[in-house]
């Protein structure tokens, strides 16, 4: 699975659940945390399951954004989407290892509750200074954690910082996020451009994204998904090279040796692993 | 030289020799801003003549005047090639003593020139006319283009009738309807309200859904293989139609493609395309909005054609028949990929074939663009309620959730799975439909036939039954 766009979509909205799966992107998050107004949160939690179950998404990635561990609502919401089968449970304002943990067992325990033997995987959202300090300790929490995003409204707001267009209030931010995720072996997924109207720079930011590493980037409207799709689409000359260390791969697997070169290049397990996404990326 | 000009409808229609069983014929340039279909009417009415087939190439909500001509047998008889509001509703009750002739936008000028749709008076809406009687569609309060739809008539009819409201001193520039055809010109004050006939600005979909079935549809173009130099193309005004002439245009720079001509019922999206240099041409029998009125007065590569040249199937060659691709959209596709674009699911009339049929048949690739829902009723449907486009001239839907290639074009089906476009069986797609929305209960069709379909070869395919 492609894991170049996190599409949110508010969790109290029949009608966009029901085209989660028409607009483009890798992987939708149905939310029942900022999206839901208190009142609703119930009703949501309702409707979302049966989206999961009655109309669930075919070929793409299902997340649901729970509410926080801080709230009353997060265990009942966690044994709902368990229950009705999503791919992931994404947990806001993660702050410590500890609440990763914190997540893994109250996943666990959902899925013991309603005999689910189907694989949960946590994404966690950082959003906080002290989530932020202590990023590599939660990427490394656990093994169900799949990926790690960026908040960076909340973030900014938390620092005192302006959120502008061209993100250098989060240049640091991102920065430490990415390398933690890295060490830890989990998908690092950028923050959603919040100038919904601003395609232009939306290409930037993403542009941007991709040149410092990222593996994905979330997205606040569907007008977005396809720019940043494309944001992530491989250029055709290293599809091409991709094509090349693949086959190069396969040639000496079959003649039974154990290394091959390509151009001169010694092709081994790391090159043909970023051959393998590149492949992935661009669907060739 | 005003010895044409006679001073109202009334006397224009008795010169011309009006009376009980006639056939009037009229256009439907001014859409739901026309006034000149219901003033004309009760002028046939106020002489006290009974009987009339009313010949309009298409009726919108502001016909629902004629509900009162019909009810005191001035009307009684319809021939269209589309019908929406009141009037529609009306007729899908019963009131009309016969059926509706439904036809094409191209089998309409064939039934004229054939003689099988005979016109006693063509009655022309004429936003400009001259001393001399030549009209225009380009000048005047009431400007409306193209009149392309009413050119047959005006060459077939025993009398031809422009009302006008903006009398040109002196010759015009451009000229729709030459005089040597024109019997009278009648002066009145307004033929039109022109926020009805013309938008001001048709805007672009934002919705989501509709821009990824544009976004598909334009996919399967280019992998088609057909776009290429010397492209012809037609689409509609609707949602996702528009939106993929925006993913054409991209496609078209991004791979250096000229085309030859657009078509169609034109919109300021085409005449951009046409002014940046994308296309040759743009051929037009119906300006949509401001942008494409002022086009076709200035520009000319912006060219007005007639029906016939549209696509009336028996003349030598028509437009459609050049056209590479074309998007249509539908109110229902079955099985078998006929098209309904007539009625809706419980048999209501809410439109008509107008070029549906005629582009379909023509052009080498036809893609029908509709969500798989649509107020919580599937597109797909196992038989169409009312047949208006035959399936053996449907190539590819395209929904949201998957495009489905007619099983007569394999290979075309082979090229889209090369491109990794998400082909499925139109089977699966109803199956999907139906999972969502469960199976709705057939309508029940009262016993009255209130509409008869007629293909653009003039095989009548299907009818159209009162609600009960």
């Amino acid at each position: 699975m492609r894991n170049r766009t996190f599409l949110f979509m508010p969790g109290n909205n029949p009608g966009m659940l029901a085209s989660a799966q028409c607009l483009g992107a890798d992987v939708v998050i149905f939310d029942l945390e900022d999206a839901v107004a208190q009142t609703e949160k119930d009703a949501a939690r309702i409707l979302v399951s049966h989206a999961l179950t009655e109309l669930r998404p075919q070929g793409v990635g299902v997340t649901v954004r729970i509410n926080g561990l801080d709230t009353p609502y997060w265990q009942a919401d966690m044994e709902a989407v368990v229950a009705a089968g999503t791919d992931f449970v994404m947990v806001p304002k993660i702050e410590s290892a500890d609440q990763m943990l914190q997540v893994t067992t109250g996943i666990e325990s959902a899925r013991q509750k309603c005999g689910s033997t189907a694989t949960v995987k946590a994404l966690a959202i950082i959003e906080t200074p002290l989530g932020l300090e202590n990023a590599h300790a939660i990427a490394s929490a656990s093994k169900i954690l799949h990926g790690i995003l960026l908040g960076a409204e909340d973030f900014t707001a938390s620092m005192g910082a302006q959120r502008t267009a061209d993100g250098a209030e989060i240049a640091y931010a991102r920065s430490r996020l990415l390398t933690a995720c890295k060490a830890a072996g989990v998908l690092a997924i950028d923050t959603p451009f919040p100038f919904v109207a601003d395609l232009e720079r939306l290409e930037k930011d993403a542009a941007f994204a991709v040149q410092l590493g990222f593996d994905g980037k979330a997205v606040i409207s569907p007008h977005h998904v396809h720019r940043v799709n494309q944001a992530f689409m491989p250029a055709p000359e290293k599809v091409n090279w991709a094509q090349r260390v693949m086959a190069a791969a396969r040639k000496a697997s079959e003649e039974g040796k154990g290394a091959v070169s390509l151009d001169g290049m010694m092709i081994d397990l790391p090159i043909i692993k970023r051959a393998e996404r590149i492949l992935l990326l661009a669907d060739a | 030289m005003k010895r044409k000009y006679i001073s109202t409808i009334a006397d224009t229609l008795r010169e011309c020799g009006l009376k009980d069983g006639m056939t009037l014929s009229f256009h439907h340039h001014l859409r739901n801003g026309d006034h000149v279909v219901n003033m004309t009417m009760d002028a046939v009415a106020a002489l006290g003549v009974k009987g009339i087939t009313v010949a309009c190439s298409s009726l919108f909500p502001v016909h629902e005047h004629l509900i009162g001509h019909i009810k005191s047998g001035v009307i009684t008889g319809l021939d269209t090639d589309y019908m929406s509001g009141p009037l529609a509703k009306a007729i899908t009750g019963g009131i009309l003593p016969t059926p509706v002739m439904f036809r094409s936008h191209g089998g309409r000028p064939r039934a004229i020139g054939e003689g099988s749709l005979k016109i006693d008076i063509a009655v022309v809406a004429a936003p400009a006319v001259d001393a001399m009687g030549n009209i225009t569609g380009t000048e005047g309060p009431s400007a409306c283009g193209s009149l392309g739809y009413i050119i047959p008539d005006t060459q077939h009819a025993a009398k031809v009738i422009a009302v006008t409201d903006h009398v040109v001193e002196g010759g015009l520039s451009r000229i729709s309807i030459p005089h040597d055809v024109v019997d009278h010109v009648v002066v009145v004050d307004k033929i039109g309200d022109p926020a009805g006939i013309v938008s001001g600005s048709i805007s672009l979909t934002r919705d989501p859904v509709a821009l990824a079935i544009a976004r598909n549809a334009q996919s399967v173009i280019r992998a088609s293989g057909l776009l290429q130099d010397g492209f012809c193309y037609q689409t509609g005004a609707g949602g996702a139609s528009l939106a993929a002439s925006l993913f054409l245009r991209e496609d078209m720079r991004a791979m250096n493609i000229h085309g030859g001509f657009l078509l169609g019922g034109i919109t300021k999206y085409m005449v951009e395309m046409l002014e940046e240099g994308l296309f040759d041409n743009v051929f037009d029998v119906q300006c949509f909005d401001l942008s494409s009125v002022k086009s076709i007065a200035q520009n000319p590569r912006h060219v007005e054609i007639s029906a016939d040249t549209y696509a009336n199937p028996n003349r030598k060659s028509n437009c459609v028949d050049f056209l590479d691709a074309v998007l249509l959209g539908g109110t229902e596709i079955d099985l078998d990929f006929n098209v309904n674009v007539t009625t809706d699911s419980n048999g209501n009339i809410i439109g008509g074939s107008g070029g549906h049929n005629d582009a379909a048949a023509g052009a080498k690739l036809t893609i029908i663009v509709a969500p798989l829902v649509r107020a919580r009723l599937p597109i797909v449907v196992e038989k169409c309620t009312t047949l208006t486009t035959v399936g053996s001239t449907v190539d590819v839907l395209v929904t949201e959730r998957g495009i489905a290639v007619n099983p007569a074009r394999k290979e075309l089906a082979d090229k889209l799975r090369d491109a990794r476009l998400p082909v499925c069986g139109i089977e699966d797609l109803h199956d999907q439909a139906v999972r969502m929305t469960g199976k709705p209960r057939p309508y029940e069709r009262g016993d009255k036939v209130v509409g008869t379909m007629e293909y653009r070869d003039g095989t009548i395919v299907d009818h159209i039954y009162a609600t009960k």
